[in-house]
């Protein structure tokens, strides 16, 4: 009976698979919950599509697509903060910015490039299935390094969240928050990028820790529920990507949204509240 | 109040000093100079836009000034941090943020616990203290989002209440509160008053003022008058503060002020 899900387990690429889309979804989640309680959806997203000018460089210099994006976000991430506080426009109006050029930029350089990506696509939608033990490593490393700043930073990441003019007259490091959480956005966009693919990141970003927030009261748990749900939904699509011979990170982000609507429609406080009693 | 003495010796609470401030057009502030007296309540009072808010940033270092400078107690702000509690106004903080009143509380002692480190029991009891304070002693598990306004504001008060301060900054604390709540407020910050707190609050609410204030400072881009309430709340300093905000109406030998944006406020001869 419990074939179904030893039978794929069979295969190393499956199991390669099955790790580095529990750590993109454990990263993910943990980093989402800042992002839907500031409203930042927007910038993982642009940050996820300017990262392919880094991806396409480092493919057409016959280098780790990996390494290319982290070596994009970074800097993208911090100039996204940079600009908006120094150019006085708004932070989406930023954001923009960066999103339109990386991507444009990315999709020139594949142009260029005589060798035609097709695994370039793969980091569109994802390719987990393809993800090597080096592919692993990276993303293994820098989802430990996303983890441990955020446990080293926890108070004032909530603090600043919550109330960053309070924060920063109490002297809490406002200032190194409010660049840390684009970088922590943007890192974690390079977490994800095998699981899910460029365009599919929101899914595992905003969704689980959306789902989470619709539940949990408090931050710890809503934080907590959002791995879960990140996990449930990377783990249930992987294996719905196999036994159906679906696309995995489509997959993903479809279980990952059928979570939140269930949670919408149950929610004891807020959603639609469809098991709440109806009060006379 | 025998610790501040000996601290920083007789300086006042709050002196500020030739304050110009401003944003990218004229100066919002000009040449605001005041001191706040220890261990009285101070109201600032003047129509919106008149820089209330401006002031509080400057005082708190948010923004630079111009010119001129704010001392606390004697010293510049970035010595002074544990002596301030601030609570900003209460449309400015996102009470949809799933968090419990204790733990807004114990933002308050977030400062001083530094770096990688977890608050400590005497910090939750710190909290605790303030939320009694304020009596919200029993409201700690409450989500701020199921408070109801004189709570929310009793919590931010409480928030900025966790390291004993001795210059509290209140920002629109009163705004929207029914007068009995007002009361109830007021009743708290005399309180902390009396036990050696000096108290600095925004408003643009005239009975708030003269309800609550020891000293009054109208404020309309720069310091219009500053004294009791019964020196200060008079027609000919009210008119200059609030200009075309302010409404006098004389009926049976009494001045009633009405204030354009809201409801009406306090009345005299």
């Amino acid at each position: 009976m419990l074939d179904p899900l030893i039978e794929p387990l069979e295969f190393a690429f499956m199991q390669r698979a099955l790790i580095a889309a529990c750590l993109a979804a454990v990263a993910c989640a943990m980093v989402g919950a800042f992002v839907v309680l500031k409203g930042l959806a927007f910038m993982g997203d642009a940050v996820a599509h300017s990262s392919l000018t880094g991806m396409a460089t480092a493919y057409a210099l016959g280098g780790s697509i990996l390494w290319g994006a982290l070596a994009w976000v970074v800097p993208a991430s911090l100039v996204i903060t940079f600009v908006s506080r120094r150019a006085n426009v708004m932070l989406d109006t930023s954001i923009g910015i960066i999103y339109a050029s990386g991507f444009a930029l990315g999709v020139i350089i594949i142009g260029q490039s005589s060798n035609y990506a097709v695994d370039l696509f793969g980091f569109l939608f994802g390719n987990v299935l393809g993800a090597s033990w080096g592919d692993i490593y990276i993303v293994g490393g820098v989802a430990g390094v996303i983890a441990i700043v955020i446990f080293a930073f926890y108070k004032e990441l909530i603090f600043t969240s919550y109330d960053s003019t309070m924060a920063t007259v109490s002297g809490a490091p406002t200032r190194l928050i409010e660049y840390l959480i684009p970088l922590l956005i943007g890192v974690t966009t390079v977490v994800a990028l095998q699981t899910v693919g460029i365009v599919l990141l929101l899914a595992l970003l905003i969704t689980p820790a959306a789902t989470a927030r619709v539940l949990a009261r408090r931050f710890p748990a809503m934080m907590a529920a959002g791995v879960g749900f990140g996990l449930v939904s990377t783990i249930t699509g992987l294996y719905l990507s196999y036994h159906l011979n679906l696309a995995t990170g489509p997959a993903i982000a479809l279980v990952s949204t059928g979570l939140f609507a269930l949670a919408l429609a149950f929610s004891p406080t807020g959603g639609l509240g469809l098991l709440r009693k109806r009060r006379v | 109040m025998a610790a501040v003495t000996e601290l920083t010796g007789n300086a006042p609470a709050l002196d500020v000093r030739d304050l110009w401030a401003g944003y990218n057009g004229p100066a919002v502030l000009k040449n605001v100079s005041f001191q706040a007296p220890r261990g009285k309540i101070i109201g600032i009072i003047g129509p919106n836009g008149a820089g209330k808010s401006t002031l509080f940033k400057t005082v708190l270092n948010l923004m630079k000034p111009w010119r001129g400078d704010a001392l606390i107690f004697g010293k510049p702000i970035g010595l002074q941090r544990n002596l301030i509690g601030y609570m900003p106004q209460i449309e400015l903080v996102d009470w949809n943020f799933p968090v419990s009143v204790m733990d807004v509380t114990l933002m308050g002692r977030y400062g001083n616990i530094g770096l990688f480190r977890r608050p400590s029991k005497e910090d939750r009891d710190a909290a605790r203290e303030s939320l009694e304070r304020v009596d919200m002693g029993d409201l700690g598990d409450r989500l701020i989002r199921e408070l109801s306004g004189g709570q929310r504001r009793r919590t931010l008060l409480a928030r900025a209440l966790t390291n004993h301060p001795k210059l509290l900054l209140l920002d629109e604390p009163m705004a929207g509160l029914d007068s009995a709540l007002q009361h109830q407020f007021i009743s708290i910050l005399r309180s902390l008053r009396d036990a050696g707190t000096t108290v600095v609050l925004n408003t643009h609410d005239l009975s708030c003022v003269s309800a609550a204030c020891d000293l009054s400072l109208c404020l309309n881009c720069s310091v219009v008058a500053y004294g009791s309430p019964k020196e200060v709340l008079v027609e000919e300093v009210l008119n200059r503060t609030f200009g075309a905000h302010l409404l006098m109406v004389h009926m049976d030998g009494q001045a009633y002020a009405y204030q354009h944006h809201s409801h009406q406020t306090g009345g005299k001869e």
